[in-house]
């Protein structure tokens, strides 16, 4: 049999391949996003009827409920299926999730929530194990890539058996872990047939009743058959006297801390959980310690269970577990002799991550920094949430994906009420308008909000790795599908053309002056959409050779005009008191800061 | 406890650091070993630290590696070295680039860039021009292999190369330490 080394990630796609997945659906989000990216290539290309063999159907799909909402729809149409989310991801998809889960499935359905300790990449740490239990979810969660490709397997199994979706709950470090995985075949199955059965599909009160019992009846079931299940799974070491109950990434970390001194029982059904087995587990030991990064999750059913005492400890709630933090809370000393940590005066400057060169994001943001006192900037969820940071310093506010065009609608009636005059510009991305910025943005329009509102088109929802999204002209399998015009859409909520601008946001003049009459205009939304692609796109690296910008030395008189633009490719020599592109590999040339400068001293060269 | 030797990575987003882990990762379990390696890339595409962690021996539980515990740190820019020290194992071993790239907040006139700092140190450092080897060969993108043939050099490992990367920058490499 074939090894490989995958990621969480690649795993889980590579397993739930091959466990015969048929519909697979998601909008993407990190440490998510490569599950779907892996189905897309393993889909069939180009599209070939799913009649005609035993085909995958990969998607982006706009947001994570309609993600759910396809997978479900597959699932009970009887094709095996599976989306998967970034932690925030499923408090969008919430809905169809926790009524899905009364009406049960047909074909096995998958749910795979990858959340974020530590906040690398996302605006809070949630812990979705948390959701399991109250949208009746089944939930298994591996440890390393092995198991996210023998769990999503399993899942597939359990959801059929006991008919209801199951949750994969990933995390970071699992999903972005590269670890060796043996791989299987991918075995063909059989559509089940669809049959329509409304008394379980249509949630009615007088359904949902009784399917609401028939939902904890196959928990109950569950949670007696989790005792034998292999997927939870006891390590007894010789002579210990503490038992350690852990599940995920946790477990690793665990085995990190303390080694064989301690025996373990690793859960990997962590939803229901099984109480006789911790029960069983626990009386062989003097001491329980239950180890779980994020909340107190599986601590009140060993709390309930254990025949012995449990060792509170201070949770781990905020921030990634690792071997250290659980060495300190239990008391465990270092094992290895000589580790220090490293000492030494200098220290590095920041390195913040920051809009890239050539980027489109920059011009708006550069522009609108320059009405200062003119304006209140609410941003969203993409790149541009960087145009916070100096030297732009471009919004106050930034929560969640859509509210970008939709917390201006507050805000402004709240500064009415203050006498406060400034605009509010809220802002959102091309992929994060088709999310759920567009509902907004209708909001405002019959409203009549008094708020501008900008789309920053860059044809790509670049943020977390360049995925098509209705705005594109391919999709995820590679082929070609109808492009939904923004501009239409934005026109058929019957807000006036001349309200809307679209604009290329490097030309200043043109950008600045789409922002003046936004501010002007006294009542009503304007709707500003700066049309102008990522510079990190395939064809723009293409198109664009080697053309970059160069500062003439001879001319440039050392005034940091161009320096405002903050482009990590220019960078100004204090002693020569000169400007100069540092970076030509990566300076596309747009110009911008060619703009700023009084005395003509920078060109674009080939 | 499983003893594993650990690799710490750390470059400038773009610079190629997660795909010279993952050459490397995949040399060491052709080699026999168990392999796990993290890759986690904060929040933007390009600009921002990246740090990789791989880590090799008979069996390797956690992923990632904490501070102090890191048997090198390989850095792709001078000033990522030194932001990585902490996690250095004492007697570790650093291998760097010579290259510098001013962060914004360098470039913005704030912070001060550490030009200095390997004079300072009694660390055990190796310093590379990988970037200017690479630069001479035709192509500075491929200072991430030239990295690569010198970490292959100092642990030993041999690396089969896949015919689409530039065998010439990864000799260049291995010839540097
Ligand atoms: C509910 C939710 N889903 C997914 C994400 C992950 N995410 C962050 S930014 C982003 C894409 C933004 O794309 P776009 O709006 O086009 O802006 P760009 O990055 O291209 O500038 C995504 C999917 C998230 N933060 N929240």
């Amino acid at each position: 049999m074939q090894k490989q080394i995958l990621s969480g990630n690649e795993a889980v796609a590579r397993g739930a391949w091959e466990a015969g997945v048929r519909v697979a659906a998601a909008y993407p989000g990190t440490p998510s996003t490569e599950i779907l990216e892996n189905l897309g290539a393993l889909a069939a290309s180009p599209p070939a009827a799913l009649s005609e063999g035993d085909n995958l159907y990969a998607t982006w799909a706009n947001n994570e409920a309609i993600a759910t909402e396809i997978a479900f729809g597959a699932a009970v149409g009887g094709s095996r299926s599976l989306t998967a989310m970034k932690h925030v991801g499923m408090n969008v998809a919430a809905d169809p999730i926790f009524s899905g889960a009364y009406a049960g499935i047909n074909a096995g359905m998958v749910i795979i929530s990858c959340d974020d300790p530590g906040c690398y990449s996302s605006q809070n740490e949630q812990d979705n194990r948390l959701y399991a239990a109250h949208a009746k979810l089944i939930m298994l969660e591996p440890s390393d890539s092995q198991e996210c490709l023998d769990f999503v397997k399993a899942a597939f199994e359990l959801s059929e058996q006991f008919d209801l979706p199951v949750l994969l709950r990933m995390t970071t470090r699992v999903c972005h872990s590269k670890s060796v995985v043996t791989l299987g075949e991918r075995k063909a199955r059989a559509v089940k047939t669809y049959n329509g059965d409304w008394t379980k599909y249509v949630v009615l009160p007088v359904n949902a009743r009784r399917r609401h019992i028939i939902v904890e009846e196959n928990l109950a079931k569950l949670r007696e058959a989790s005792y034998s299940s292999t997927l939870n799974r006891a390590e007894n070491n010789p002579d210990t006297k503490i038992g350690v109950i852990t599940s995920g990434m946790s477990y690793q970390h665990a085995k990190e801390a303390f080694g064989d001194t301690v025996s373990y029982l690793k859960l990997g059904i962590t939803y229901p959980i099984c109480t006789k087995l911790i029960a069983d587990f626990s009386e062989k030991f003097e001491e329980i310690y239950v180890v779980e990064e994020g909340e107190p999750y599986i601590l009140p059913s060993v709390q309930l269970s254990a025949t012995v005492p449990v060792v509170i400890n201070e949770p781990f709630i905020q921030g990634e577990l690792d071997a250290e933090r659980i060495r300190a809370a239990f008391g465990v000393a270092i094992v290895e002799s000589g580790v220090r940590k490293a000492e030494i005066t200098t220290s590095a400057p920041g390195r913040p991550p920051v809009l890239c060169a050539g980027c489109p994001h920059r011009g708006f943001f550069y522009a609108l920094s320059n009405r200062n006192g003119k304006y209140v900037g609410v941003g969203d969820i993409g790149c541009y949430t960087l145009g916070v940071n100096a030297p732009f310093n471009g919004m106050d506010i930034c929560i969640c994906m859509g509210s970008g065009f939709s917390i201006p609608i507050g805000l402004s009636k709240a500064l009415e009420a203050q006498g406060d005059t400034r605009k509010v510009f809220g802002m959102l991305g091309d992929s994060t308008f088709f999310h759920s910025g567009f509902n907004s943005l209708v909001d405002a329009v019959h409203q009549k909000a008094n708020v501008c509102l900008v789309v920053l088109d860059n044809s790509i929802t670049a943020m977390t790795g360049h995925q098509e999204n209705s705005g594109t002209e391919k999709n995820l399998m590679g082929y070609e599908v109808p492009k939904v015009s923004i501009e239409q859409m934005i026109l058929s909520t019957g807000l006036p053309k001349e309200r809307l601008l679209i604009v290329n946001p490097i030309d200043q003049k043109q950008m600045g002056a789409a922002i003046d009459t936004a501010i002007s205009n006294e009542s009503g939304v304007t709707v500003i959409i700066t049309k102008y692609p990522c510079a990190l796109l395939k064809d723009v690296i293409k198109a664009r050779g080697t053309t970059h910008c160069e500062v003439d030395p001879e001319k440039c008189v050392g005034c940091k005009s161009c320096m405002k633009v903050a482009c990590p490719s220019l960078a100004f020599d204090a002693s020569k008191k000169k400007a100069y592109v540092a970076d030509t590999a990566n300076c596309t040339g747009c110009g911008l800061c060619a703009q700023m400068c009084k005395v003509g001293a920078i060109k674009e060269v080939k | 406890m499983a003893k594993t030797t650990n690799l710490l990575f750390t470059g400038v987003g773009g610079q190629g650091t997660i795909l010279t882990t993952k050459l490397l990762s995949n040399a060491l379990v052709d080699a026999g070993y168990d392999v796990k390696m993290s890759e986690i890339h904060g929040m933007a595409q390009r600009g921002g630290t990246v740090n990789t962690q791989l880590k090799y021996g008979d069996k390797v539980y956690a992923p990632n590696i904490g501070e102090g515990e890191a048997d090198y740190v390989i850095a792709f820019e001078k000033a990522e070295a030194l932001r990585a020290l902490p996690y250095l194992k004492d007697g570790g071993v650093v291998l760097t680039d010579e290259r510098e790239i001013y962060s914004m907040p360098v470039l913005l006139g704030q912070a001060e860039y550490p030009h200095g700092w390997l004079k300072e140190t009694e660390y055990n450092v190796k310093v590379i021009p990988a970037y200017e080897i690479a630069e001479k060969l035709g192509s500075a993108r491929d200072s991430n292999i030239v990295m690569l043939g010198a970490v292959s050099k100092l642990l030993g490992i041999a690396v089969t190369l896949p015919p689409k990367f530039n065998a010439k920058a990864f000799d260049a490499g291995r010839e540097a330490v």
